[in-house]
C-alpha cells in the first residue's frame, strides 16, 4: 500500500476533433498507480480503454488530442513534453503492447532487427552486446532456441510466440509502467494463460507497474489487483479486484459480470446487456448508462460524480442509486 | 423486378454531389464543348481544310491573327500546306473523338459481354477468359498498339481495331468483378427463382447493376484511348494524313518548331490537353460520387 | 524458393511461346510476309525468291517451326536500309534506351518517393494537393506533349537545352554512354525527365497509398512505442513495406517504360532503339520492325520474370511460403 506512486491520471478529457463535431472519448478519467501495482482496465468495445492508454504514452494520431488533465510519472507533469523527450520516456519507461500479434511487429523485418531498433532507440551498444541482450530477453519470455528466433521474420512464428516476442520488445528497458491492450484477445485459451502468467511473474519480479486492458472480466479476475470499469469515455467504477467483482456498486459493472461465461449458471442462457454504447459525440449531462439501465430514474440525468465508497480498496462508483450502500 | 430497378437507379443526390465539385463541372463544361463542337465542326469552321480547292499555299505558315489576300482571317494562323489552323484543329477534335468515342463503345461492348460471360458461368470459361484478360493487361497498352498497327498499317478502321484490342481487357475485368458481387446478391436469386431465362438475368438484372461502374471506367478509358490515339499518330502510325487528328496535327507542327513557329502544334496540343484532363477530372469525380469499389 | 523460380520460368516461357504464335501469324496470316520482308522496289522474280526463301510454300505448322529455329539462333534476317542482321543493329542501339530508361526510372524515384511520402504524412495538407495534382496530370497527359512543351521553353525560348541528340559519349565497360560526360548529361536530362514522368505519377500514387496504409498500422504504433526515432521509423519500418508494391510495379512497368521510349527518342532524336524503330517503319525497313517487336516481347516477359523473383526475394511472406 505505501508503495511509491508510478502514475497519477487526473481529470483526463481526450477528443476526437472531427468535421462533423468532437468525439469525446475520454472525459475527468483520473486513477493512481503504484509500482509493482497490477490494474484490469474493463469495458465495452468502444469505452475508451485504447484510448487511455494511447493519452498516456503520447501516440494519440491526429485528430485525437488530450484536452486537459494532467498525467504524471513519478510525479513529473508529461502532458505537453516535446516530442523528443516523450520519444525518450516511450521504451524506456513506458511501454505499450497492442492487440493483434498478426499485426504487432512488422512482417518485413527480422525479429533480431525489431529488437535492436527498440534497444538503439535508447541505447548507444554494440552489435554482439544487442544480439546478447535480445538472446536474453527472448529467452525470459520462454522463447525456444532464441538465437535463431532472431533470424526469423514474424509470420514464421505463430501467434502466442509473435505475442511473447512483443512482450520481451516492451520489456527490454525495464519500464516502470506497461500497458498492455488486449493482448491475449486474439489469442486461443491456453495460449492466453500462458502469456497472463508470463507477464504477471516478469512484473512482480521488476516490481513494474501494469495496466492490463481488456474487455473481458474473466481475464481480468486472476490477474489484477485493482479494476476500473469505463463507459462511454468516463470511470463508472473502481475499487479492489475482489470487492468489485463480489459486490458491483455500478448497474454497468454487474451486467459485465453477468455476462462472462464462467460466471452464469450452467444450461442459462447468458444475460447480455441490452442495447448499445451511445454514440460519444453530444453526449447529454448526467449518467450515459441511463438509456440501458433497468435502474434508472429522474435523478441520473442529472451530472454524476465519482463517489467514494466505504473499504479499503478505496472504492469509488458514479451512480446516483448504486447497488451496495454508501456511507454517508 | 421493380426491385431490381430499384436497385439500377443510381442513388439520389448523386447528380447533387456531382455538382459540388467546381473542377468537375467546370470539366463536364469543357467537355461537353468540345463534343458540341466536333458534332457541329462542319458547319461552323472556316473551311474545309482537306479541300483543296479552299486552301492556298501561299497563306502557309501564318501567324495567329493574319489575314489571306482575300481579307479572310486566320484567327489561330495557318499551317506549313496554308490551312486554317482554326478550321484544322475542329477536323481533329471531331476525329479525335470520334475515335474515341468508337473504339470506347466497341471495346465496352466487348468487354461486357466476356466479363458477364465470365461471371455467369464460372468454372473454366471463367478461368481461361480471365487468364486471356491478366495476359493482355501485363503488356503495356502503348506496346500493344504499337505492334498490331506496325502489322495493320495506317487507318481509322485500323487505330480504332487497336483501341479496341487494348481496352476491352480492362471493362472486361471490372465487369466480372462487379457482376460476380451483383450475382451473389439475393435478388438475382429471386430472380431465378421466377424462372427468368439466363439471358434475363445478365442483362436485366446484373448489367443495369454494372453500369455506374462502368461508366466510370469508359470516362477514364476513353482520355486514355484519345491519348493514346494522338500518340500514335504523332510517331505517324494511327491515322493517315487525310484524316489528321489532334496528334498528327502537332507531329506537322513539330517540324516548325524550331524556327519558332510554335502555334502550329501548341494550339492543337492545348486542345488535346483540354480534353484529356477534362476527361480524367470527369472521372476523378464520377468515381469519388458513384463510389463504385475499384 | 527455386520450385517458385522454377514455376515461373515455365510461365515465362509459356507466356513468350503465346507471343511468338501471335507475332509469326500476326505477320503471316493478317499481313503478308512477303511485304514484310521484301523492299518496295522489290519486283515479281524477287518475291519468288522471297518466298521459296521464307518457305511459305511450305505448310504453315512448318514455317512456325522454321521461324522458331531461327529465333533460337538470334536470326531475325537483315536490314534492308542497313545490311547488317537486324539484331545486330538492335544491340548497337540498346544500350541508348538503356541508359534512358534507367535514367528515368532513378528519377521517377529519386522525385516520386520524397514527394509520396511527403503526400502521405499529411494528406489534407494544401501541398499534398498539388502533389496529388501534379502526378494526375504527369498521368494523363501525352508523353509527346510534354516533350515538346519541353522543347518549346528550354531549348527554343530559353536556349537552356539541347533538343536533339545524344551528345558526347565515354565508353564504359565496352558501352557507349552519356551519362559520365558533362555534354552528355546536359543532352540526357530533357528526355529522361520526360520519359520519368509516367513512372513518377505512378510512384506518388502508391507511396501516398502504401504510407496511408502503413503509417497507420499496429506494428508502426508499436515501433512508435518503443521510442524508435521517426527518422528510423520512416526510412526503415515504413518505407521497407512500401518499397515491395513500388518496385513490383516499377519492375512491370520498365517494358512499358522501353515501349514509351519509342516517344521521347523520336521527339528528341535519341539514338536507341525506339528512335530506330520509327525511322525503320518511315523507310519500310521490314525484318527490323519485326526483330524489334520480337525483341521488345522477350525483353518484357524476361522483365516480368525477374520482377516477380525481385518481389519474392523483398518480401519474405512470399520468399519463405507462408500465409500472406
Ligand atoms: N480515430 C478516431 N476518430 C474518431 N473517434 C475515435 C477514433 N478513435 C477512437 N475514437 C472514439 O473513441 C472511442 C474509444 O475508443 P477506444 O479507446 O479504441 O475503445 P476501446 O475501449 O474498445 O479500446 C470510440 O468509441 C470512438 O468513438
Ligand atoms: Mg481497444
Amino acid at each position: 500500500m505505501s508503495a511509491p506512486v508510478v502514475l497519477e491520471v487526473e481529470n483526463l478529457n481526450t477528443s476526437f476533433l472531427l468535421p462533423s463535431g468532437e468525439v469525446k472519448a475520454l472525459r475527468d478519467v483520473s486513477f493512481q498507480l503504484r509500482r509493482g501495482e497490477i490494474l484490469g482496465l474493463v469495458g465495452e468495445s468502444g469505452s475508451g480503454k485504447s484510448i487511455t492508454g494511447l493519452s498516456i504514452n503520447g501516440l494519440l494520431s491526429p485528430p485525437g488530442r488530450v484536452m486537459s488533465g494532467s498525467i504524471r510519472l513519478h510525479g513529473e507533469e508529461i502532458t505537453g513534453l516535446p516530442h523528443a523527450a516523450m520519444r525518450r520516456l516511450r521504451g524506456a519507461k513506458i511501454a505499450m503492447v497492442f492487440q493483434d500479434p498478426m499485426m504487432t511487429l512488422n512482417p518485413v523485418l527480422r525479429i533480431g532487427v525489431q529488437m535492436g531498433d527498440a534497444l538503439r532507440a535508447h541505447l548507444r551498444i554494440s552489435e554482439r552486446e544487442c544480439r546478447a541482450r535480445s538472446v536474453a530477453a527472448l529467452e525470459e519470455v520462454g522463447i525456444p532456441a532464441p538465437e535463431d528466433r532472431l533470424n526469423a521474420f514474424p509470420h514464421q512464428l505463430s501467434g502466442g510466440m509473435r505475442q511473447r516476442v512483443a512482450v520481451a520488445i516492451a520489456l527490454l528497458h525495464r519500464p516502470d509502467l506497461v500497458i498492455m491492450d488486449e493482448p491475449t484477445t486474439a489469442l486461443d485459451v491456453t495460449i492466453q494463460g500462458q502469456i497472463l502468467a508470463l507477464v504477471q511473474k516478469l512484473c512482480r519480479e521488476r516490481g513494474t507497474a501494469l495496466i492490463w486492458i481488456t474487455h473481458d472480466l474473466a481475464v481480468v479476475a486472476g490477474l489484477a489487483e485493482r479494476i476500473l470499469v469505463m463507459y462511454a469515455g468516463r470511470i463508472v467504477e473502481d475499487g479492489a479486484i475482489d470487492d468489485v467483482l463480489d459486490t458491483p456498486a455500478h448497474p454497468y459493472t454487474s451486467g459485465l459480470i453477468d455476462s462472462v461465461p464462467s460466471r452464469a449458471q450452467r444450461g442459462q442462457r447468458l444475460r447480455q446487456i441490452p442495447g448499445r454504447m451511445p454514440a460519444l459525440t453530444d453526449l447529454p449531462e448526467g449518467c450515459a448508462f441511463r438509456p440501458r439501465c433497468g435502474f434508472a430514474t429522474e435523478a441520473c440525468a442529472a451530472p454524476q460524480a465519482l463517489r467514494a465508497l466505504g473499504g479499503l480498496g478505496g472504492r469509488h462508483v458514479r451512480c446516483c442509486h448504486p447497488l451496495i450502500p454508501v456511507p454517508s | 423486378m421493380s426491385g431490381a430497378m430499384a436497385h439500377a437507379a443510381p442513388p439520389p443526390g448523386v447528380w447533387r454531389a456531382f455538382l459540388r465539385s467546381p473542377a468537375a463541372v467546370a470539366a463536364l463544361a469543357v467537355f461537353s464543348a468540345f463534343c458540341v463542337v466536333a458534332v457541329i465542326g462542319p458547319w461552323i469552321a472556316p473551311q474545309n481544310p482537306y479541300d483543296l480547292a479552299q486552301v492556298d499555299i501561299m497563306d502557309s505558315l501564318l501567324p495567329p491573327g493574319s489575314e489571306s489576300w482575300t481579307g479572310m482571317p486566320y484567327y489561330l494562323g495557318t499551317d506549313g500546306q496554308g490551312r486554317d489552323m482554326l478550321s484544322a484543329m475542329i477536323y481533329g477534335i471531331r476525329i479525335s473523338l470520334l475515335v474515341g468515342l468508337a473504339s470506347g463503345i466497341i471495346a465496352l461492348a466487348v468487354g461486357t459481354i466476356v466479363g458477364l460471360v465470365a461471371a455467369y458461368r464460372g468454372g473454366w470459361v471463367d478461368t481461361v477468359l480471365m487468364r486471356i484478360v491478366d495476359l493482355q493487361l501485363s503488356f503495356p497498352t502503348i506496346l500493344v498498339a504499337l505492334i498490331l498497327l506496325v502489322i495493320l498499317g495506317r487507318g481509322v478502321d485500323k487505330i480504332i481495331f487497336a483501341l479496341v484490342v487494348v481496352q476491352w481487357a480492362y471493362f472486361a475485368r471490372t465487369v466480372r468483378g462487379v457482376a460476380l458481387v451483383e450475382s451473389a446478391r439475393e435478388y438475382v436469386d429471386a430472380a431465378r427463382g421466377l424462372r427468368l431465362g439466363a439471358l434475363r438475368i445478365l442483362f436485366g438484372h446484373i448489367l443495369p447493376n454494372c453500369l455506374p461502374t462502368m461508366l466510370v471506367v469508359a470516362t477514364m478509358q476513353m482520355a486514355a484511348a484519345i491519348s493514346l490515339e494522338a500518340t500514335l499518330s504523332f510517331l505517324g502510325l494511327g491515322l493517315p494524313p487525310t484524316r489528321p487528328s489532334l496528334g498528327l496535327l502537332i507531329a506537322n507542327g513539330f517540324d516548325y518548331l524550331q524556327s519558332g513557329r510554335y502555334w502550329i502544334s501548341v494550339l492543337p496540343g492545348l486542345v488535346l490537353l483540354a480534353i484529356i484532363v477534362s476527361a480524367n477530372v470527369l472521372g476523378d469525380r464520377l468515381r469519388d460520387t458513384l463510389n463504385p469499389h475499384l | 524458393m527455386t520450385e517458385y523460380i522454377a514455376k515461373r520460368l515455365l510461365q515465362a516461357l509459356l507466356v513468350l511461346a503465346v507471343m511468338t504464335v501471335l507475332v509469326f501469324f500476326g505477320v503471316n496470316v493478317i499481313g503478308n510476309p512477303v511485304y514484310i520482308f521484301a523492299s518496295s522496289e522489290c519486283d515479281q522474280p524477287c518475291l519468288d525468291k522471297i518466298i521459296t526463301d521464307l518457305g511459305l510454300d511450305r505448310p504453315i505448322w512448318e514455317q512456325y517451326w522454321v521461324f522458331v529455329g531461327n529465333l533460337l539462333q538470334g536470326d531475325l534476317g537483315n536490314s534492308f536500309t542497313h545490311g547488317v542482321p537486324a539484331m545486330s543493329l538492335i544491340w548497337e542501339r540498346l544500350p541508348a534506351t538503356l541508359e534512358l530508361a534507367v535514367c528515368a526510372l532513378v528519377i521517377a524515384l529519386a522525385v516520386g518517393l520524397p514527394l509520396g511520402v511527403a503526400a502521405g504524412l499529411r494528406p489534407t495538407h494544401w501541398t499534398s494537393r498539388i502533389i496529388m495534382g501534379f502526378s494526375m496530370l504527369a498521368f494523363s497527359v501525352p508523353v509527346f506533349w510534354i516533350g515538346l512543351i519541353m522543347i518549346i521553353v528550354f531549348s527554343v525560348t530559353l536556349g537552356w537545352m539541347p533538343a536533339v541528340g545524344r551528345g558526347d559519349t565515354v565508353e564504359i565497360l565496352g558501352v557507349d554512354l552519356s551519362l559520365f560526360t558533362l555534354d552528355g548529361l546536359h543532352h540526357l536530362a530533357m528526355p529522361a525527365f520526360t520519359l520519368s514522368l509516367i513512372m513518377m505519377a505512378m510512384v506518388i500514387r502508391l507511396t501516398r497509398a502504401g504510407m496511408r496504409e502503413v503509417l497507420f498500422s499496429d506494428y508502426i504504433r508499436f515501433a512508435r512505442a518503443n521510442g524508435i526515432r521517426e527518422s528510423r521509423i520512416l526510412s526503415l519500418h515504413v518505407m521497407r513495406n512500401i518499397l515491395i508494391p513500388i518496385v513490383t510495379v516499377l519492375g512491370m512497368e520498365f517494358g512499358g517504360v522501353i515501349a514509351f521510349a519509342v516517344v521521347v527518342e523520336s521527339i528528341f532524336s535519341w539514338p536507341g532503339v525506339g528512335k530506330m524503330l520509327i525511322d525503320a517503319i518511315a523507310v519500310l525497313d521490314r525484318p527490323l520492325i519485326v526483330a524489334y517487336l520480337i525483341f521488345v516481347v522477350i525483353m518484357f516477359v524476361a522483365l516480368n520474370l525477374l520482377t516477380d523473383i525481385l518481389y519474392s526475394v523483398l518480401d519474405p511472406r512470399v520468399r519463405l511460403g507462408g500465409a500472406r
